[in-house]
């Protein structure tokens, strides 16, 4: 009986408490990909301004209201534009930076290969 | 030919990153806001300063009114720079000006307005500081110019006499 009592208790645990860890991660991930604007190179989640508090419980009510990651960045886009997002989306104004490590990548290679077979030949 | 095209493809690649860099040169690393959109004003349930009632964004600003809406806080010393503007400009009667208490103690905010005077036709409180940012503001004092419940410009930093000569323009 004691056994089972332990075990039940460790399930209760658990299952009350992994749904709050992962909504704490969530919240860390986001924050850490938020700009604070007022401050210098410090994300959201680094930064203890009046700006990025107001921020964080911005954050906290909307994965209340159950807004998902990407609906949050979208969220505060709209608001205050590509900048507040330290990971930036694919458009027209970043696709070189997207684009550019796989073009050296393949360049690289193709100059490698030609190589190789010069070599070979 | 074969042999011209590594240093042909390393050159192309130096110059491809130049372009690059040279273009990232010219971007500014300080965030510069849109001041010009043309955003319809965010919707959020408030408190209203004095009485503390419970107020709805849609009940403070109605169609077919200029408003000012102004970010400000007693404890921030460029609010009282603008504040004789915002009075002046209270005077004129052209403009509806609403004032956003932001992180305020209610007592510190009473005492500023009755050292100072109060321009606002309104006063609603942004205790925590999400109103504020609901409205794309990052700070105060911020002021934003309002008709038919668009965002026409914004004005961050104090209200000075350029701006209020500008605000005069637009809502000629």
């Amino acid at each position: 009986m004691k056994v089972l009592k332990f075990f039940l208790i460790v399930i209760l645990f658990f299952t009350s408490s992994a749904p709050k860890a992962d909504e704490a991660d969530k919240r860390n991930k986001i924050t850490k990909n938020l700009r604070c604007l007022v401050c210098q190179g410090q994300s959201i989640y680094d930064s203890d301004s009046e700006f990025a508090n107001s921020m964080k419980i911005l954050v906290d009510r909307k994965i209340d209201e159950g807004f998902t990651e990407m609906e949050i960045y979208e969220y505060f886009q709209k608001k205050y534009g590509e900048w507040i997002l330290y990971d930036p989306n694919l458009n027209k104004n970043t696709y070189i930076l997207w684009f550019m490590p796989l073009l050296i990548f393949f360049l690289g290679g193709a100059i490698i290969l030609k190589k190789l077979k010069k070599k070979h030949n | 030919m074969k042999s011209k095209l590594l240093p042909f493809s390393v050159i192309i690649i130096f110059v491809i990153i130049f372009f690059i860099f040279y273009k990232g040169l010219e971007d500014s690393k300080i965030y510069t806001p849109d001041i010009n959109t043309k955003k319809e004003i965010p919707k959020f349930n408030t408190k209203e300063f004095f009485s503390g009632v419970n107020v709805k964004s849609s009940s403070i600003f109605e169609i077919d009114k200029v408003y000012l809406l102004n970010i400000w806080s007693s404890w921030c010393v460029p609010c009282r720079q603008e504040h004789p503007f915002l009075m002046n400009f209270n005077l004129e009667n052209k403009v509806n000006i609403i004032g956003m208490n932001y992180k305020d103690k209610l007592n510190n905010a009473e005492n500023f307005l009755n050292e100072l005077g109060n321009p606002y036709t309104e006063i609603f409180i942004d205790l925590d500081g999400t109103i504020a940012i609901e409205w794309g503001a990052y700070g105060v004092p911020e002021s934003f110019l309002i008709y038919n419940n668009q965002i026409i410009k914004k004005y961050i930093g104090a209200i000075n006499q350029e701006i209020v000569d500008e605000i005069n323009l637009l809502i000629k």
